[in-house]
């Protein structure tokens, strides 16, 4: 069974200035992500990989190259798009969790998902139970492990049912066992949900975990 | 920003309380130079008891008897329809404390002693006579005055001359007002023994008559100032707290290279004085500036309400200056105290998690709320036990403090309730994430509320008194046209006059007498039986059939601040020293007498002439038909020679007093703007600390798909409801404070209650200019998240807190 691309990455490039010189961070990346394809991102520091990451979330814009999220190009739409695409299309992970520190964990775990208008009572109770966080809906994100937000992170990610979940190192601020079980949990919901994973990560030993792995070096896929 | 920011709160808090004692300065060094001329009330003195003149020989009787005392002649005099104190002094007798003397004495004594002799002026007054020194002036009745000599220590608006030309000026050959005592070098006889009981004996009293009256005025001028500088101090207090917060890992840094917790305060304070001085000094400048706006107004406050000549130059002693750098650096230090406090105790391992904020905020607002009940409490007890001016003050300061420590739990509270009923995710978001911005703003919020509360408080004061005063006005200003003749002679001569016109309906004769009631200056008041009074005069209370109750002489009406005083109801009894003796009087009413520092005592105008048989009969009113008046007022002038000041027609002197009122509140309305403009800058400078640690909250959001437009949309939503919230919260605290002035403090102060009015489009109108003020506050960081690039959002993914 072929599955279908979700994410199509062609020809990136991207550059910055930094003290008057212009830095080429990428330099014509091509990149697929299918759904239910789990794919790790990987490179030395400096290599881009944040960068490929906040463009494919639309976070940044390209310098060149087009980015095609399930058939849309990112490139064509303005901010407002680009943030109505990120509601409903994507999910985002990062290091540092980023919940919302104000909402209760339940408030957290349903803000995507019903600001996009595709919160499903079904899935949320199976995300509930299947990232562990029943007997921690009403707390606050900071009386929270660093392992149970990002639990919580996963689960807000994925509570709209996105076409594809960017994780920016999920598990970088994590022990190796939590952060193992963490990974595990993301890569079943993943396949649960029929979205791709593109995962940021240092480490190689979860990357080999993951179905496909992309090595960044010098602003293009090594 | 945070450098900013502390400099912009400690210069405004600095600047406004320094405006407000360079005013008080200014008019106490005014009230300073008016006791210490010629022997004012910083020299014992020696008064009739019945405050009628006394016989020069008196004096010459004392001194005989070894009492070092020197006569003085009191009265008033009219220049250009202007009205002056005249002061008779006998240069030779003066004692030596009474410091101006020398400069009248030795070379200039004989000019000031033999005819023309010399008339001391203060330069202020030279400059309103219009007159160059050596000049002469006439007096109204025509009489030509001895030559102007300025001396700068003398008060504005009094005249000295020597007191044998005074008793001619006046008419009052061989008679003089009381006799200053200097320090006796021996032993004299008994004061009883020479002089009976006619003579009391006035101790020097630090205070003088004006200081006591213009107390309450200073009093609220301070107030003002005072919760200037408070919210001053809020903005300081937020820019310093988050200044060490931004610092913390440094301070930790130092910590644990070996810096002991003592040396890192050191230095701390170190920075923080050396900012207050700096901050200081500039805000003395601006202080200087705003005391030199506001002096005209104060000046003329005082001189309308108080009949106090304050100088229209500011001059500042040293102390002054000194003082407010003092008050600059103790004020940063006690904005930064808890800061100071926090970097003492600073651990070393910091906690790694955040601060759990939710818990935090609930053990802070338990507390707040306690002091606030504390507050509350105090005030209630102040309320009901406290009978003094200053107990109406603390009332409303525990009133205020009270209402701005609860202002948290109130939002609070009104932000739960929110978030409670709200069902969409970003409207659950936008309720939670104002919870948890409160703390950061509280102090904004609060220092908000109060400027709000005290405007809302003193525009309704001002407000009712405006609605009554023009009311009162209307009643005591019955008259049409007020005449003043520059002698008895005279307005006899224009009563006559006055009969033959067919259009005067009535000519109503006034006259006043001055005396003292229990130690305290009393005017005495002759009205005419006649239908104008009648149906105009403004009772408070009546035992009915008043007017013809008056006439026999036995009965008057009692101003209310008299009454309130010497505590006299409808029915009490009082005896009024008179020339002649003790005048027993009952009181048959109490009537409003706003704006007159002095009680007041109103008789029947025959019963008063006959009393006080020396009382100029100069003033008259007259009841004339409305289009008749300026015809007549015309002739009058052109007639009699009268001055403009001499005839005036109702609508006149109606304007000139309403004038004189809102000039009165322009200084507290100029107050009021300054605390509202402090607020909106602490709000604004707030904002602006809080808008970088914002960054972290609002990342998330724009990271899942909310545009930095709605983000910024919503920021400004966010700041606009716990504004509003606030502004409607101060709407009932302003109305109570209203309520606290006019009932406690202006009943303290001034001796009047005035009724308690509510001005709706008064409070939607100060609604406005509040959410205005928080829109302008909240644009400059909303504008800037607006237009925040893409980068700043995502390095907050990248670097975080």
């Amino acid at each position: 069974m072929t599955r279908s691309i979700v994410l199509h990455v062609t020809g990136l490039t991207k550059s910055y200035r930094a003290a008057g010189e212009e830095i080429a961070v990428l330099r014509g990346v091509n990149l697929t992500v299918a759904a239910q394809e789990s794919v790790a991102l990987t490179g030395e520091s400096g290599s881009g990989k944040s960068t490929l990451l906040h463009l494919v979330a639309g976070l940044d814009a390209a310098d060149g190259g087009e980015i095609r999220l399930g058939g849309v190009s990112i490139a064509e739409l303005d901010d407002s798009g680009r943030a109505e695409l990120r509601r409903g299309r994507l999910g985002l992970v990062f290091q540092q969790f980023n919940l919302i520190p104000s909402l209760t964990v339940a408030d957290n775990l349903v803000f995507q998902s019903r600001l996009a208008g595709r919160h499903d009572p079904d899935w949320y109770e199976e995300l509930v139970e299947r990232l562990g966080l029943g007997h921690l809906l009403k707390r606050y994100p900071e009386q929270l492990s660093g392992g149970q937000q990002q639990r919580v992170a996963i689960g807000r990610a994925l509570a709209a049912k996105p076409l594809l979940l960017l994780a920016d190192e999920p598990t970088g601020n994590l022990d190796e066992a939590t952060a193992d079980e963490v990974l595990a949990l993301a890569r079943d919901l993943v396949t649960r949900s029929g979205c791709g994973l593109l995962m940021v990560t240092h480490s190689t030993r979860l990357a080999a975990t993951l179905d496909r792995q992309v090595n960044l070096h010098a602003g293009v896929v090594a | 920003m945070q450098l900013a920011t502390l400099l912009i709160g400690l210069v405004a808090a600095t600047a406004l309380w320094s405006g407000v004692q360079a005013l008080n300065q200014q008019a106490r060094n005014a009230y300073d130079r008016a006791a210490a001329t010629f022997g004012g009330a910083r020299t014992a003195m020696l008064v009739s008891r019945d405050g009628a003149s006394l016989p020069q020989q008196l004096f010459v009787d004392l001194r005989r008897a070894g009492w070092p005392v020197s006569p003085v002649l009191e009265g008033r005099l009219q220049i250009e329809g202007r009205s002056f104190a005249l002061l008779g002094i006998e240069p030779v007798t003066l004692p030596a404390e009474v410091g101006n003397a020398p400069s009248v004495g030795r070379s200039g004594m004989v000019s000031f002693m033999t005819p023309p002799g010399e008339m001391l002026v203060a330069p202020e007054t030279l400059a309103d006579l219009k007159l160059a020194e050596g000049a002469r002036a006439r007096a109204n009745g025509g009489a030509l005055l001895p030559p102007l000599r300025v001396q700068s220590q003398l008060a504005p608006g009094v005249l000295v001359v020597d007191i044998g030309i005074a008793q001619t000026i006046l008419g009052m050959p061989g008679q003089i007002t009381r006799l200053m005592v200097g320090k006796a070098a021996g032993k004299h006889a008994s004061l009883a023994s020479v002089a009976g009981d006619r003579l009391h004996l006035i101790e020097p009293d630090a205070d003088t008559d004006l200081e006591r009256l213009t107390d309450s005025f200073h009093l609220n001028l301070t107030a003002f100032g005072l919760l200037s500088f408070l919210v001053g101090l809020f903005i300081v207090n937020s820019a310093i707290g988050l200044a060490f917060e931004q610092r913390l890992p440094v301070l930790r840094t130092l910590r644990a290279c070996g810096v002991s917790a003592r040396m890192l305060n050191a230095v701390l304070v170190a920075e923080l004085v050396s900012l207050a001085l700096v901050a200081g000094l500039i805000g003395l400048v601006c202080g200087y500036y705003i005391a030199s706006a506001l002096l005209p107004d104060v000046a003329a406050s005082l001189r309308g309400l108080y009949g106090a000549q304050i100088p229209g130059q500011l001059s500042l002693r040293p102390e002054w200056w000194l003082a407010g750098i003092a008050i600059s650096v103790i004020g940063a230090l006690a904005a930064a105290a808890t800061s100071l406090t926090k970097a003492l105790r600073l651990p070393l391992l910091a906690a790694a998690q955040p601060r759990a904020w939710h818990q935090a905020q609930r053990r802070w607002l338990t507390y707040q709320s306690a002091l606030a009940l504390a507050a509350f409490a105090a005030g209630g007890g102040l309320l009901w036990f406290g009978d003094s001016l200053m107990s109406g003050f603390a009332v409303l300061a525990a009133l205020l403090l009270g209402a701005a420590l609860i202002l948290p739990a109130v939002l609070e509270a009104v932000l739960s309730l929110g978030q409670r009923f709200a069902s969409r995710p970003l409207t659950v978001w936008f309720w939670a994430d104002s919870r948890q911005q409160l703390s950061g703003l509280s102090l904004a919020l609060m220092a908000l509320l109060l400027a709000l509360a005290v405007n809302v408080g003193v525009a309704t004061m001002v407000e009712s008194f405006s609605r009554t005063f023009l009311v009162w006005l209307d009643g005591r200003l019955a008259a049409d046209i007020y005449v003043s003749a520059a002698n008895d002679e005279q307005a006899m001569e224009i009563k006559a006059w006055l009969r033959e016109r067919p259009e005067v309906a009535a000519i109503l004769p006034g006259g006043r007498a001055d005396t003292q009631i229990a130690g305290a200056p009393v005017e005495v008041l002759g009205l005419p039986d006649h239908a104008t009074y009648r149906d105009n005069w403004p009772l408070l209370q009546s035992a009915g059939n008043v007017w013809s109750r008056l006439r026999p002489g036995d009965a008057a009406l009692v101003s209310e601040q008299l009454a309130r005083r010497l505590k006299l109801s409808v029915g009490d009894r009082i005896e009024m020293p008179a020339p002649g003796g003790s005048w027993p009087l009952q009181v048959i009413g109490i009537y409003a007498d706003y704006g007159n520092p002095k009680g007041q005592i109103t008789v029947n105008f025959a019963a008063l002439t006959r009393r006080f048989p020396g009382i100029p009969l100069t003033r008259m009113g007259l009841r004339v038909a409305p289009p008749e008046v300026p015809a007549l007022v015309a002739d009058l002038r052109e007639k009699f020679a009268l001055g403009e000041r001499n005839v005036v027609d109702q609508a006149t002197m109606k304007a000139e007093s309403k004038r004189i009122f809102n000039r009165t509140f322009a200084v507290t309305a100029a107050l009021n703007a300054f605390t509202l403009g402090v607020a909106g800058i602490a709000l604004l400078t707030s904002l602006l600390t809080l808008a970088n640690s914002r960054l972290p909250q609002l990342a998330p959001l724009w990271a899942v798909g909310i545009t930095r437009r709605r983000l910024a949309v919503i920021e400004l939503l966010k700041t606009m409801s716990v504004a509003l919230i606030t502004t409607l919260f101060a709407l009932p605290l302003g109305l109570l404070v209203a309520w606290c002035l006019l009932a406690i403090v202006n009943v303290k102060a001034f001796g009047w209650r005035l009724p308690f009015h509510v001005f709706p489009m008064d409070l939607v109108w100060l609604v406005g200019v509040a959410l205005a003020a928080a829109l302008a506050a909240a644009a400059l960081p909303v504008l800037r998240l607006a237009r925040m690039q893409p980068a700043s959002l995502i390095r907050i993914f990248a670097n975080e807190r």
